[in-house]
């Protein structure tokens, strides 16, 4: 009997073409090129959006697809951060891309072994384990002072210019910005292709059902530690970033605020959604950007609403609304 | 006598006082259609948690092909062919039938780890995926999500993950559980196609299911062998009956 | 320093701090144990029920135990009325959703806060019986440190014996333990819980009055503590009046210690012992393996 042709079939086409390349992918990246030429004076802000996409990016593969619960992801932001201004800071290596690949290396090896010995829990326990670590962290950076800076954190970082030509200029920041948008673009197709391989179908299948996973054979622990270190190592090229284009570096890289920052954007936009990183903080930097600044209880009382409805009602963020609206206008049921 | 792929040598597993599982002296060989009936609480499942790793017998051995596996983990025994089914669903709810299948396959072809080909480049596991889905006559529903499946097709998909395993035994913890007996019958279908050469052991109440699908019975209460035999053995045994009927006068 | 004098004054004032961890968290854990649910907003109900307390005491002149009991019922009622609106929602719901609501119901606890009444810190004022000092023969120390040391005993005495001697302390310990099994024997899970999160509720409004004097009462009172709240539930052991008192009182004594020798990042030693105990036992050291 000859095995009947199965590539038309619409299952299997939804699998095989779930990682080509849709129509509206190239937008995000238009839209971000374009924000380059049409607000040349909002560039430092337009650089923290960006790494706070990679961020979000990070954490999505963590939470969105591997179903981990962190309240600690900023200790490998700051984890970048400090590698990187700590090694220039001290004259020891100034070259920024090869600095990422140090910031993201470190931050690897401690996501590998944080990861290794948190994720044998779950739940609360992994929870507050997460957390603990990113506050120990915090902590020690300012008990070493003389190192780190403290609270006042290192300023004037010398980072020398990418590839000896596009130098970094704190006031005019356009080499940055094109500098993370591209450090930004590499970082998503890692997280993509991760995502659309079969490693990243059995995360997700990790996540919808852990005991499934360990009764099909599958090393689940193992596969959770190298998603937690790949994530670990793309959040501490973030921050790594974060620190070069700021040419500086404090305690906040490794806060609480940071890590529920991300956790919110993330949410917000959409978890396991891969755009929702980019939809997100776009939305929420914007508009912090705003209201924050100017009526800053207003904005807290607004955001925590936000929240409650979101978690309540809507818990695929905006690009969850976003599909159930298309959904409906196809006449399926929301899924 | 076929070639036994699962033995089971004097197990039993103690919960401190309580003795959940005596003395099971127990095989499967090639092609075993075998079912395992009892009363509720006799231990079947534990039996089964026994087999496959889960749970860890106080005395006694399993073997697997041969091999000494009583310590050895849940995955490994996986990787030596064998799988089982849950009682209650434990599917990938957010994932497509499809994946669902993909999931298992790609663990068993080794595909599972690699992370810079697209899942959907994998041409043998979808093909593979397929095929399962085609058996189990899923094939029309593979791009719905579990949730849109009506129970009977979903305990089908319980079994096609268990298949996706490439099992050499199958041990099946009451797949008609739950089923609308109008859709019952799809189960006893799928059961029936099963390949020859796979050695399946059933856990069931629908007797019905039980005496259409047997080659051989065992009957457990309180965690001991009480009768074996042929299904008409079985069927003619006033022992067997009477547990039953002291259930049924009971229950 | 005299030494002997020093300790005795270390231990009292660790103590007293132990104690009101322990009075605001012991809600915290109970309602985590029992029906899982993290709950990030706790705090909120312990900076609100600070407020009464100490708002009924200074604008309106309630005496000092009436205004505790104001608290207390208060806040209970208040949080009956959002458990039935919206906890009740989330009980089956993923981790993630109870953390964000729980932080979206904290933001927006310390926004009303603020809005309402203002962001300085409110001072509790004392009455005259519990001011100054007292002569406790190996030495003398503050008053109301012992005040709190004693009614945090006498609180922790008869929760135990609530637990332990009650029909419904059983029922919530059997739950706690096995909530399907519980369900199974006919205890009403859903009334439980309401009851039980209204008692831990309005426990935390009491804490955080009778703390207002050293945690100080601010807004955000409400996240500045939380994750010492969850550190003693969480190394308490989820569920366990016992574990949430002797963690209280060892997290509260080893931050009373720090700040004195280590004000400068002294946490780190509260957090990696934390993470060690919590990696070595899971559980919490109290709690129940999984079932």
């Amino acid at each position: 009997m000859s095995a009947p042709d199965f590539a038309a079939h619409p299952a299997t086409s939804a699998l095989v073409n779930r990682h080509r390349l849709r129509w509206w992918e190239p937008i995000p990246w238009i839209l971000a090129i374009g924000f380059f030429y049409m607000f040349p004076r909002h560039l430092g802000f337009g650089n923290e959006m960006l790494v706070m996409v990679l961020f979000a990016l990070s954490l999505d593969l963590v939470l969105g697809y591997a179903g981990i619960v962190t309240l600690g992801h900023a200790a490998f932001f700051g984890i970048g951060a400090y590698t990187v201004g700590l090694l220039a800071r001290h004259g020891i290596w100034t070259e920024p891309l090869s600095g990422l690949l140090i910031a993201a290396a470190v931050a690897a090896i401690f996501g590998l072994l944080s990861g290794f010995v948190l994720l044998r829990t779950t739940g609360l326990t992994l929870l507050m384990l997460t957390l603990c670590m990113m506050l120990l962290l915090e902590e020690a950076a300012n008990l070493g002072q003389e190192w780190t800076g403290g609270y006042d954190g290192l300023d004037n970082v010398p980072i020398d210019p990418v590839f000896g030509i596009f130098e970094f200029n704190p006031l005019y920041p356009t080499t940055q910005y094109i500098y993370i948008l591209c450090v930004l673009f590499i970082g998503f197709l890692i997280v993509r292709t991760i995502v659309y391989s079969p490693f990243g179908e059995s995360l997700t299948g990790i996540r919808e059902n852990t005991l499934r996973m360990h009764a099909v054979g599958a090393p689940v622990r193992k596969r959770l530690v190298i998603c937690y270190a790949i994530s670990a190592a793309i959040a501490g090229v973030a921050g790594a970033l974060w620190a070069q284009s700021n040419a500086y570096v404090n305690m906040s890289t490794l806060s609480l605020d940071r890590a529920a920052t991300v956790l919110i954007i993330l949410v917000l936009g959409g978890y396991g959604r891969l755009y929702g990183a980019f939809v997100g903080a776009v939305a929420y930097m914007v508009l912090s950007h705003y209201l924050a600044k100017l009526y800053p209880t207003a904005w807290q009382l607004g955001l925590g609403l936000m929240l409650m409805i979101i978690a309540l009602f809507a818990r695929n963020g905006i690009i969850g609304i976003f599909e159930s609206l298309v959904a409906r206008r196809r006449g399926k049921p929301a899924s | 006598m076929s070639e036994t792929l699962l033995e089971a040598r004097g197990v039993g597993k103690r919960f401190g006082a309580l003795a959940a599982a005596s003395d099971i002296n127990f095989r499967l060989g090639v092609g075993a259609r075998h079912a395992l009936i009892g009363p509720n609480g006799a231990g079947k499942t534990t039996f089964i948690n026994l087999l496959t790793g889960v749970l860890t017998p106080t005395q006694g051995q399993v073997f697997l092909n041969g091999d000494d596996v009583t310590n050895v983990a849940q995955a490994e025994r996986v990787k030596r062919g064998l799988a089982r089914t849950f009682q209650i669903n434990r599917l990938f709810r957010g994932l497509s039938v499809l994946e669902n299948v993909y999931i298992p396959v790609s663990e068993q072809l080794g595909a599972a780890p690699t992370m810079f080909r697209p899942a959907g480049r994998h041409k043998d596991v979808i093909e593979m995926s397929m095929n399962l889905l085609e058996m189990l006559r899923l094939q029309d529903v593979a791009a719905h999500k579990i949730s849109e499946l009506p129970y009977g097709r979903q305990r089908l998909v319980e079994i096609a993950i268990a298949l996706g395993l490439a099992p050499k035994v199958l041990l099946l913890d009451e797949p008609a559980a739950g089923v609308p007996s109008a859709e019952s019958h799809i189960i006893l279908d799928a059961i029936a196609r099963l390949p020859k050469d796979i050695a399946v052991l059933i856990i069931e109440h629908d007797m019905d299911l039980v005496f259409r699908f047997a080659e051989h019975i065992t009957v457990l209460v309180g965690g001991k062998i009480f009768a074996e035999g042929t299904p008409k053995e079985i069927a003619a045994n006033p022992d067997v009956r009477a547990v039953y009927l002291g259930q049924a006068a009971h229950g | 320093m005299i030494f002997g004098e020093d300790l005795a004054g270390i231990v009292l004032g660790g103590l007293a701090a132990g104690m009101v961890l322990f009075i605001v968290s012991v809600g915290l854990s109970v309602t985590m144990g029992l029906m899982g649910f993290v709950n990030l907003a706790h705090g909120g109900f312990a900076m609100i029920g600070g407020y009464i307390i100490v708002l009924s005491m200074n604008r309106l002149g309630v005496p000092f135990i009436p205004a505790v009991v104001l608290g207390f019922v208060l806040t209970a009622t208040f949080s009956v009325v959002l458990e039935r609106l919206f906890y009740s929602k989330l009980y089956r719901a993923a981790e993630l959703d109870q953390v964000l609501f729980s932080i979206g119901l904290a933001f927006v606890m310390i926004a009303s806060v603020i809005i309402i009444i203002g962001p300085e810190t409110q001072p509790l004022i004392l009455p005259s019986w519990l001011r100054g000092q007292t002569d406790l023969g190996f030495t003398t120390y503050r008053t109301y440190s012992i005040f709190l040391i004693v009614v945090g005993s006498l609180i922790a005495l008869g929760l135990w014996l609530g637990f332990e001697r009650t029909r419904m302390g059983a029922q919530i310990r059997a739950a706690v333990d096995n909530r399907k099994m519980a369900e199974s024997l006919g205890i009403n899970i859903d009334r439980l819980f309401t009851i039980t999160f209204a008692f831990g509720s309005g426990m935390a409004a009491i804490g955080g009055g009778l703390g207002a004097e050293f945690l100080g009462l601010d807004p955000q009172y409400t996240l500045k503590y939380l994750v010492f709240f969850l550190i003693v539930v969480a190394v308490g052991g989820l569920g366990r009046i016992t574990g949430v008192f002797y963690a209280a009182i060892f997290i509260g004594v080893m931050d009373f210690v720090l700040k004195k020798y280590m004000p400068q990042g002294g946490t780190v030693f509260i957090y990696a012992i934390t993470i060690l105990i919590l990696l070595v036992r899971p559980q919490g050291l109290f709690g129940r393996k999984d079932a």
